[in-house]
C-alpha cells in the first residue's frame, strides 16, 4: 500500500519534509501513517489533518493511494 | 457564487461594484449585501510587520471554501457569494480577504457574512507567515484569534 504525505506551513519547516510517499501492508488509519513515517515523534495535540483534501481524525483510516496532509491551526483571514 | 484565490493585489471596492454590475443588476429583489474585508495590519503582537507570506494547500483549499460557502447557503436565504482570497506575498495595507453577500433581507446577509468569515477563519487552510519590520526575521503566526470570544473579552474589560 503506497500513501502520499505532505506536510504545510510550519510543521514542514520543523520535520524538513514536503512530501514523501511510504509503502508499507500494515498501516490502517492516519495515525500509522504519522507514525511509520516519524517513528522518534508522537502526532502532536494541535495538528490538523487531511485526507484526500478533506479533514480527518487521526483514527480514519487509509487507503492505498490516499493523500495524507498534517498541518498547524490555520491562520487564513 | 464566486470564490478564487488570487496572487495579485486587488481593489476589494472595486470587485464588489462588478460583481454586482455584472451580476445582481438584473435581479432588483436583493434588499442587502454585506462586505467584510480583511486587510493586512503593519503590526501584529507589538511588532511591526514589513509583509506576510500566504501559503495555502492547493485543491484543498478552494474545496473547503466551497464547503462553508454550501454551508451558508444551507443556513441562510443568499442570493448571491463573492469571497476573494490572497495568496503569495502581501503587504501592509493590503486587501487580504473579501467576503460579500448578497439577500433579499439584511439579517441572512449580515448573518451569512459573519459565518463565512469565521469558517474560513478556523478551518479554510492558509497559513501566514511575518516578517517582522526591524529585524527581517520570519515567524509563522500560530493561530487565528475566535471572533466571538474576542467580542467577548471586550466587553468585559
Amino acid at each position: 500500500m503506497a500513501i502520499t504525505i505532505r506536510y504545510f506551513a510550519s510543521l514542514r519547516e520543523q520535520l524538513g519534509v514536503e512530501q514523501l510517499t511510504i509503502e508499507a501492508d500494515h498501516i490502517k488509519t492516519v495515525s500509522d501513517v504519522w507514525d511509520q513515517a516519524n517513528p522518534d515523534t508522537p502526532l502532536p495535540d494541535h495538528v490538523l489533518i487531511a485526507v484526500n483534501l478533506n479533514y480527518a481524525q487521526a483514527q480514519a483510516t487509509v487507503r492505498d493511494g490516499d493523500e495524507v496532509a498534517f498541518f498547524p491551526p490555520v491562520t487564513g483571514g | 457564487m464566486t470564490i478564487c484565490l488570487i496572487e495579485d493585489r486587488f481593489d476589494p471596492w472595486v470587485e464588489v461594484s462588478q460583481h454586482h454590475q455584472t451580476r445582481l443588476r438584473q435581479q432588483n429583489h436583493c434588499g442587502a449585501t454585506a462586505v467584510f474585508v480583511g486587510t493586512m495590519r503593519d503590526f501584529n503582537e507589538d511588532t511591526s510587520v514589513s509583509s506576510m507570506f500566504l501559503e495555502h494547500y492547493p485543491n484543498m483549499t478552494e474545496n473547503q471554501l466551497h464547503i462553508i460557502v454550501d454551508q451558508a447557503c444551507e443556513q441562510w436565504q443568499i442570493e448571491d457569494i463573492l469571497l476573494i482570497h490572497r495568496v503569495g506575498y502581501i503587504y501592509p495595507s493590503d486587501a487580504i480577504v473579501l467576503v460579500a453577500t448578497w439577500a433579499i433581507h439584511r439579517g441572512d446577509a449580515y448573518d451569512s457574512n459573519r459565518f463565512i468569515m469565521e469558517q474560513l477563519k478556523s478551518s479554510a487552510p492558509f497559513w501566514k507567515k511575518e516578517t517582522v519590520a526591524d529585524s527581517s526575521s520570519v515567524r509563522w503566526v500560530q493561530r487565528n484569534t475566535d471572533g466571538y470570544t474576542l467580542k467577548k473579552t471586550e466587553t468585559e474589560l
